[in-house]
């Protein structure tokens, strides 16, 4: 209750400036709505937010899934072939700098414009890089005594590995998941602003706001918050489980 | 037959460059089955080195090392010693069970097996409690009774232990040093032991061997020969002397 009521209050106080402030003719309602026309909003067009959620979501998700999995699996090659991670970080550096929701427009002309694809690609791909450089991070970080206590065992190679590196690395795979589980709904959200379906938040939030009909683009918005927030909390919930009490 | 034998072993680290360091030069040293032999000297006089290299961690420059008559190697590769370090080392996503369990793991015991083992390490070292717990949920003394437990849970004929008790409050590891002379006692097993303590050497060994660095050598050894191993010997003239002895000897050799 402590650690709630903090946020709760502050949080309660800054909706009601907020609303004072529009309501008393500080800022024209169409810059900014009141918190109760965003309400309003959000309770006429709850259903069409929930199902365009759904939709954002499963791109978000589709991508948090395989850009995860081919981090994972490419950070284990990286840190078992000295010559994969001379070349993987830089090259990794290198394609974080670019701006992938830039992407998205020429990934949206290589495929149909029914598909939800470039949407997972792009999701996927930011997914990617906060996990492989976290868990590479982990696989190399090993303890010089539990290397010492193995080599004791006469353990190496893949036992090492299974035993001690994974596990070893989790803690830094969570790391990275929190990270990117946040940066996948942002992505996929983001990456509907450039045409294709309409059928995401993305999609909706811009042409809400092409019809000037703000408090219902910021109702899409707060649905996009409170989708990207449950991703984080799903990841952060997944992570108490797996982990021992101790590690979290 | 001979737990360990040493001989004419040198190690140079970075060998050829012009950083190489003489780490140890000219060791000889035997420790016989059953016998307590401590290391002790200075910062950098290569006891931990000598550890290692009876435990094949790292392999000598000139020499040979070799465990209950075959090659370092071949030793390790048949579990033929149990370690420990200051840091208990424990993988801290295991249960104190697991983690005892795992050197029985890797000698692919079945499963009854294992458990009996473990109940019977974790018995010995007063942790049956415990057995459910993850590292980071006992203290440092306990973390580092688990770990003794680990290293003695293939029943190794040796024993190798790098200041084990080094990171310890002094209760709590004179309480360990009763542990550990109980279960050695108990189970023959021969002892290579590293300390900067004087009076923890003396208490624990047969035999305590004086080192000094630059290069690393052996300067002295010292018998101990006290009647008994319980808590009044360490309030006794016996002791006091001995202690007395290796202190001299330190101080000449440095």
């Amino acid at each position: 209750m402590k650690r709630v009521l903090p946020p709760l209050v502050v949080g309660l106080v800054v909706l009601a400036l907020w609303e004072l402030t529009v309501s008393l003719g500080r800022i024209a309602p169409f810059i900014l709505p009141a918190p109760s026309a965003i309400g309003h909003e959000l309770l006429v067009q709850r259903g069409n937010i929930w199902s365009a959620a759904l939709a954002s979501g499963l791109n978000a998700l589709v991508g948090l899934a395989w850009g995860s999995v081919a981090g994972v699996l490419l950070a284990m090659a990286a840190s078992r072939f000295r010559l994969l991670s001379d070349v993987s970080v830089p090259v990794a550096a290198v394609l974080n700098a670019l701006p992938i929701i830039a992407l998205a427009p020429i990934l949206n002309n290589m495929f149909e414009s029914t598909s939800s694809v470039p949407r997972r690609l792009v999701a996927g791909i930011i997914v990617f890089f906060p996990v492989f450089l976290n868990t590479l991070r982990g696989l190399r970080e090993v303890d010089p005594v539990h290397r010492d206590l193995m080599t004791s065992y006469a353990a190496s190679g893949w036992t090492f590995t299974r035993l001690v590196r994974l596990p070893g690395a989790l803690p830094f795979v969570f790391t990275g998941l929190r990270q990117a589980s946040s940066l996948a709904v942002i992505a996929a959200v983001v990456a509907e602003y450039f045409g294709g379906l309409q059928n995401g938040l993305g999609s909706r939030i811009t042409s809400a706001a092409a019809f000037t009909a703000y408090p219902r683009a910021w109702a899409f918005v707060v649905g996009a918050c409170v989708l990207g927030l449950v991703f984080y909390l799903v990841t952060l919930l997944l992570e108490r489980l797996v982990l021992p009490p101790s590690v979290v | 037959m001979t737990a360990v034998s040493v001989s004419g072993v040198t190690k140079t680290f970075n060998e050829g460059r012009s950083d190489a360091v003489t780490a140890l030069s000219d060791i000889d040293l035997t420790v016989a089955e059953g016998e307590f032999v401590s290391l002790i000297g200075p910062s950098g006089c290569g006891k931990s080195t000598l550890l290692r290299l009876i435990g094949d961690l790292v392999s000598p420059t000139a020499g040979t090392v070799s465990v209950a008559g075959r090659s370092a190697r071949d030793a390790r590769l048949r579990q033929g010693y149990g370690i420990a370090f200051q840091q208990a080392g424990l993988f801290e996503w295991r249960t104190v069970r697991r983690n005892v369990a795992l050197p029985l793991e890797l000698r692919k015991l079945s499963r009854s097996a294992q458990r009996a083992r473990v109940d019977e390490m974790l018995g010995l070292v007063g942790l049956s409690d415990f057995a459910e717990h993850y590292p980071a949920q006992l203290s440092g003394g306990m973390q580092q009774r688990v770990a003794i437990a680990r290293a003695l849970a293939v029943h190794p004929p040796l024993l190798l232990m790098d200041e084990p008790f080094g990171a310890l409050d002094e209760m709590t590891r004179e309480r360990l040093q009763n542990e550990l002379l109980r279960i050695c006692g108990a189970t023959g097993t021969s002892t290579v032991f590293v300390t900067h303590s004087i009076s923890e050497a003396v208490f624990l060994s047969n035999r305590v061997v004086v080192m000094s660095p630059r290069p690393g050598r052996i300067t002295a050894t010292v018998d101990i020969d006290l009647p008994t191993r319980d808590e009044s010997v360490r309030q006794s003239p016996d002791f006091f002397g001995f202690v007395t002895l290796v202190r001299k000897s330190l101080r000449e050799a440095a």
